[in-house]
C-alpha cells in the first residue's frame, strides 16, 4: 500500500551560506540533521513498482533503507546500504542523484523526488559517528594474492570484497596518497578528504596492503606482477587521467592549467595553503574555466576559493547539456560563479612575460544532435569577443593514461587507449587480468566505477575458485573479438 | 620513507645523496629520473637519478640547492628520511652501441651526463665529454666522468680552471677538428641547451637534450610539464625527459620555467627566516 504523500518539496538541505563559503574549502553542505532526515525519508510513498531500485548502478535497495530511516531504525539503514554500497558517505556526496535513482522516483512524476542522495549520507555520516568500526566476518586467509592498480573507487572497492573473502590484497598506487580523483581531483569543500581517508584506513584494518608511489608500467610491469610478483590476478583501475588541451593558440602560456594539474596542486598539494605548504598555485584575479561537466564546477569554484574576483564558466553548449551534477550548478551560481553558455574559446593572449592577459571567444548555437545525442554547437560568424582573465582552465575531458598499457602488449585496448574488458566480468585479453571504472568506460563517475569493482571482485573469485579457469577462456575469446 | 645512507658536498650548494630505494635501483636505466617528495607539506620534484646501487638497493641524487626544497633536501644527513620517491620515471636515453658520441653536461647537467656517459661507454661506444661550470668551484664529476671518456674537455666561463669559456667553444673546436660525431648528448641549463643545439644545427649533427620542467604527478596525468616538440604537444614527464634539440621549442620551456618565479622567492625566504641560513639542520 502506498503512503500518503507529505510535503511536495524535499527537505533543504542546510548549506554554508553563500557569501562566506566562497572563500573558504569547508564544506558547502552540511547534512541532514536526525530530524530532517525522517522527514525526507517520510516523503517516500513506498510506491509498488520500486523504479529507484534499477535507478541505481549498484541496486541498493534504496525503499528498505529510507523506510529504515523512517522508523528511526538507523543501524537497519546502514546494513542495507553497506551490503550494495561499498562508499556511501562519498556517493551520497558525488552521485548524480538526478540521473539516476532521483530521476525515476515515483513522488518525482508530479513532485520533488524523494531526496535518496540527502538520506544516504545522512546514514553514512550517522554509521561513522556512531558506530563503532565493525569488522565484518573475513573468510578464512585462501592464500592468494591479488594486486589491485589504482586506489580510486573502482580499487578501493575491488579491495574491500576480496579481503573480506579471504584474499591477500596488494594496493599499488602511483601518487603518493590514495583515493584516486576523490583525493587528487574532487575538492574539499565537495568531498572532505578525512572521510576518504576513513574508508582507506578501513581497508588497512581489514588487512589491505598498500603501496603508494608504485607506478604500474614504470615501477613495475603488468607481466611483473603475474610473473616475479607471483600475484594471482590482477585488478587494473588506474582511471582515466590523461588531460586533453584545445589546440588553440596560446594554450601553453603561463596560467594555462588542465583542470587535472589546477585541482590536483590545490587539493593533492594543498596549495591553498601555501607558504605553509611548498605547492604554488597562481593567484588569479579573473580565471576562466572551459567545460561543463563536474571537473569544470570544481576547478572554477576552487579559484574563488583561491581569492578571484571574477571566475567565468565558459561552456559551449547550454545549461541543459552540462554533465554536472545539478547542485553544483546551482552551488557555483550561489556563490558567483559567471557563466557564458554557448561560448567557445578560440585564442589565449600573452603579456610579455609569457603569462595570460585574456581570451577571445566567440559565441555558439545549437546545431543538430551529435554522437553523443546532443545538440552539436556551432560557431555564429562574427560574434567572437574578448575576456580579460589572467588563468585559464581547460577542463575540456579526459582520455586514457597510456603509462601502464604502452607497457603491456597483451592488453588489447580500443581506439581511444581504453582497456577492453567484457561488461559483465571485467576480464580482459589477459588471463587473469581484469579492469574496470574511467579506464574501461572512459570518464564516468564514482558509482560505476565502484559498481565495476564490485563487479570485478566477484569474477575475480569464481576465477581463481575455478581450478579449470574454463569460464575464462570463453570470455577471453569474446574480449578478443568483440 | 626513504633512508639517506650517505651525504656528499660535491660543491658550494650542490649534493650528493645516497638513498635507499630498492625497487627503482633495480629497475632505473639512464636517463631516467624520480619524483621527491620530502615530507607532508613539500612540492614533488623531478630530480635524475645519477647512479644507482642495486646490491644496496640505493640511489645516488645529485642536487643543486636554489630554491626552498632543493635547499632543503640539501640539509638532510645520513639517517634522515624522505617520505616518497616516485620512479624510475620518463623513457630511458636511447643508447646506440659502437657509436661515436659527444656527451655535454653544464652546471648540475653533469649530474644528467653521467650515467649516460657511463651507459655509452658500457656499450662500446666513444664518448667525449665536455663538462662546464661557471667557476671551477662549481664543477661536480670531473673525475668521474674523465674516467670513463675517451677525451674530457672541461670549461670554465670565468676561466678558472680548464678552457676558458662556454661548453658551446669546446664542441665547436671538437666539430671543426673534422671528427666523427654520430650524436651530441647536450644537458644543462635551458640557454646552453639552446646555444649547443645552434652550433649542431649548422653542423648538421643530431642533439639529444634532457628537459626539465615544472613536474607535479610525474606520470602524465596533470599535463604541467607539456612543451613543444616539433609542433606537437609533449608532456616531458612520459614521452621524455630527451627530445630532438633542434625540434624543441626552447622559448616556450623558458617562460614556463619561470612560472613561479613569485612564489619560490617568497618560500625560500620564509624558510630561511624560519630555519635561519645556517641552522645546518633540516626544517
Ligand atoms: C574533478 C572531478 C570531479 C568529479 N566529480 C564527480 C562527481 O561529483 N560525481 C561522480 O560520480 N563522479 C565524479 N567524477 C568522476 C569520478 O571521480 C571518476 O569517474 C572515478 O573516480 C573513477 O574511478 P576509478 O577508480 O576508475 O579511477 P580514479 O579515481 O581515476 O583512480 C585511479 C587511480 O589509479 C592511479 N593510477 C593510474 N595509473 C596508475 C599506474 N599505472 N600505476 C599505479 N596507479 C595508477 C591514479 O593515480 C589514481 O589514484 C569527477 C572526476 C573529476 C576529475
Ligand atoms: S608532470 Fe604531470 S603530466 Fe608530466
Amino acid at each position: 500500500m502506498a503512503k500518503k504523500i507529505g510535503s511536495k518539496t524535499k527537505t533543504p538541505m542546510p548549506c554554508q551560506e553563500a557569501r562566506p563559503r566562497a572563500r573558504n574549502f569547508s564544506e558547502v553542505a552540511l547534512g541532514y540533521s536526525v530530524e530532517m532526515a525522517v522527514a525526507e525519508a517520510n516523503r517516500c510513498i513506498e510506491c509498488k513498482n520500486r523504479p529507484c531500485i534499477a535507478g541505481c548502478p549498484v541496486e541498493i535497495d534504496i525503499p528498505g533503507f529510507i523506510k529504515a530511516v523512517a522508523e528511526n531504525r538507523f543501524v537497519d539503514a546502514a546494513h542495507i546500504l553497506k551490503s550494495k554500497n561499498s562508499l556511501p558517505a562519498i556517493c551520497g556526496r558525488v552521485c548524480p542523484q538526478e540521473e539516476q535513482c532521483e530521476k525515476v522516483c515515483t513522488l518525482g512524476v508530479k513532485f520533488e523526488p524523494v531526496g535518496v542522495g540527502r538520506v544516504e549520507r545522512f546514514v553514512a555520516d550517522w554509521a561513522r559517528e556512531n558506530l563503532a568500526d565493525e569488522t565484518p566476518q573475513k573468510q578464512p586467509p585462501n592464500g592468494k594474492r591479488v594486486a589491485v592498480v589504482g586506489s580510486g573507487p573502482a580499487g578501493l572497492t575491488v579491495a574491500g570484497d576480496l579481503i573480506q573473502m579471504g584474499y591477500q590484497v596488494t594496493i599499488f598506487e602511483a601518487l603518493h596518497k590514495a583515493g584516486g580523483v576523490l583525493v587528487y581531483g574532487i575538492p574539499e569543500f565537495r568531498l572532505p578528504k578525512s572521510i576518504v581517508q576513513n574508508e582507506i584506513d578501513y581497508l588497512l584494518h581489514m588487512g589491505v596492503e598498500l603501496q603508494t608511489n608504485v607506478v604500474i608500467g614504470k615501477s613495475l610491469t603488468l607481466d611483473e606482477l603475474l610473473s616475479e610478483e607471483g600475484f594471482d590476478a590482477v585488478f587494473i583501475g588506474t582511471g582515466a587521467g590523461l588531460p586533453s588541451f584545445m589546440k588553440i593558440p596560446g594554450i601553453n602560456l603561463i596560467g594555462v592549467y588542465s583542470a587535472n594539474e589546477y585541482l590536483t596542486r590545490s587539493n593533492l598539494m594543498k596549495a591553498y595553503r601555501f607558504p605553509e605548504y611548498d605547492t604554488p598555485l597562481i593567484r588569479a584575479k579573473n580565471v576562466a574555466v572551459v567545460g561543463g561537466g563536474n571537473t569544470a564546477m570544481d576547478s572554477v569554484r576552487t579559484a574563488l576559493r583561491l581569492g578571484a574576483d571574477h571566475a567565468y564558466l565558459i561552456y559551449r553548449r547550454s545549461r541543459n547539456e552540462m554533465p554536472a551534477r545539478h547542485e553544483e550548478i546551482e552551488h557555483a551560481e550561489e556563490e558567483g560563479v559567471q557563466f557564458h553558455l554557448l561560448t567557445n574559446p578560440v585564442e589565449i593572449f600573452g603579456n610579455e612575460r609569457g603569462g595570460v592577459r585574456g581570451m577571445r571567444c566567440q559565441r555558439m548555437e545549437l546545431g543538430e544532435p551529435d554522437d553523443s545525442g546532443r545538440r552539436r554547437p556551432v560557431p555564429v560568424p562574427g560574434s567572437e569577443f574578448e575576456v580579460e582573465v589572467d588563468t585559464v582552465v581547460m577542463a575540456v575531458g579526459q582520455g586514457a593514461n597510456p603509462v601502464l598499457t604502452s607497457t603491456a602488449p597483451n592488453l588489447k585496448t580500443n581506439k581511444w587507449g581504453n582497456i577492453v574488458a567484457d561488461p559483465e566480468t571485467c576480464a580482459t585479453s589477459i588471463p587473469g587480468v581484469f579492469a574496470g571504472g574511467d579506464i574501461v568506460s572512459g570518464g564516468a563517475t564514482v558509482i560505476l566505477a565502484m559498481g565495476a569493482g564490485r563487479k570485478a571482485a566477484r569474477s575475480i573469485h569464481a576465477y581463481l575458485s575455478d581450478p579449470e579457469r574454463s569460464s575464462q577462456t570463453e570470455i577471453q575469446e569474446a574480449v578478443m573479438q568483440g | 620513507m626513504h633512508r639517506i645512507v650517505r651525504k656528499n658536498q660535491l660543491a658550494a650548494d650542490v649534493v650528493q645523496l645516497e638513498v635507499e630505494a630498492p625497487l627503482i635501483a633495480r629497475k632505473r636505466r639512464a636517463g631516467q629520473f624520480v619524483i621527491v617528495h620530502l615530507n607532508e607539506e613539500a612540492e614533488r620534484i623531478p630530480l635524475t637519478i645519477a647512479d644507482s646501487d642495486p646490491a644496496r638497493g640505493t640511489l645516488t641524487l645529485i642536487i643543486q640547492g636554489v630554491g626552498k626544497s632543493t635547499k632543503q633536501l640539501n640539509r638532510l644527513q645520513a639517517g634522515d628520511v624522505i617520505r616518497d620517491i616516485l620512479g624510475p620515471l620518463g623513457k630511458p636515453t636511447h643508447i646506440q652501441p659502437n657509436s661515436q658520441v659527444v656527451c655535454i653536461g653544464g652546471g648540475i647537467g653533469a649530474a644528467v651526463v653521467y650515467p649516460i656517459v657511463r651507459a655509452f661507454r658500457e656499450s662500446s661506444s666513444q664518448v667525449i665529454s665536455i663538462i662546464g661550470a661557471r667557476t671551477k668551484s662549481l664543477l661536480i664529476l670531473e673525475d668521474e666522468i674523465r674516467a670513463l671518456s675517451e677525451q674530457t674537455i672541461v670549461t670554465t666561463d670565468d676561466g678558472s680552471y680548464g678552457m676558458s669559456g662556454f661548453v658551446t667553444d669546446a664542441l665547436k673546436r671538437i666539430l671543426s677538428n673534422g671528427k666523427v660525431v654520430d650524436e651530441v648528448i647536450a644537458i644543462g641549463p635551458v640557454p646552453m641547451m639552446r646555444a649547443v643545439c645552434k652550433v649542431t644545427r649548422e653542423a648538421g649533427v643530431k642533439t639529444v637534450v634532457s628537459l626539465n620542467p615544472i613536474m607535479v604527478d610525474g606520470t602524465g596525468m596533470c599535463g604541467g610539464c607539456r612543451v613543444m616538440v616539433g609542433g606537437k604537444m609533449q608532456f616531458v614527464c612520459v614521452d621524455g625527459p630527451e627530445f630532438d634539440g633542434h625540434e624543441v621549442d626552447f622559448d616556450e620551456l623558458t617562460a614556463r620555467l619561470k612560472s613561479y618565479t613569485q612564489f619560490e622567492k617568497e618560500s625560500l625566504e620564509r624558510y630561511e627566516n624560519l630555519c635561519g641560513v645556517h641552522c645546518g639542520l633540516p626544517a
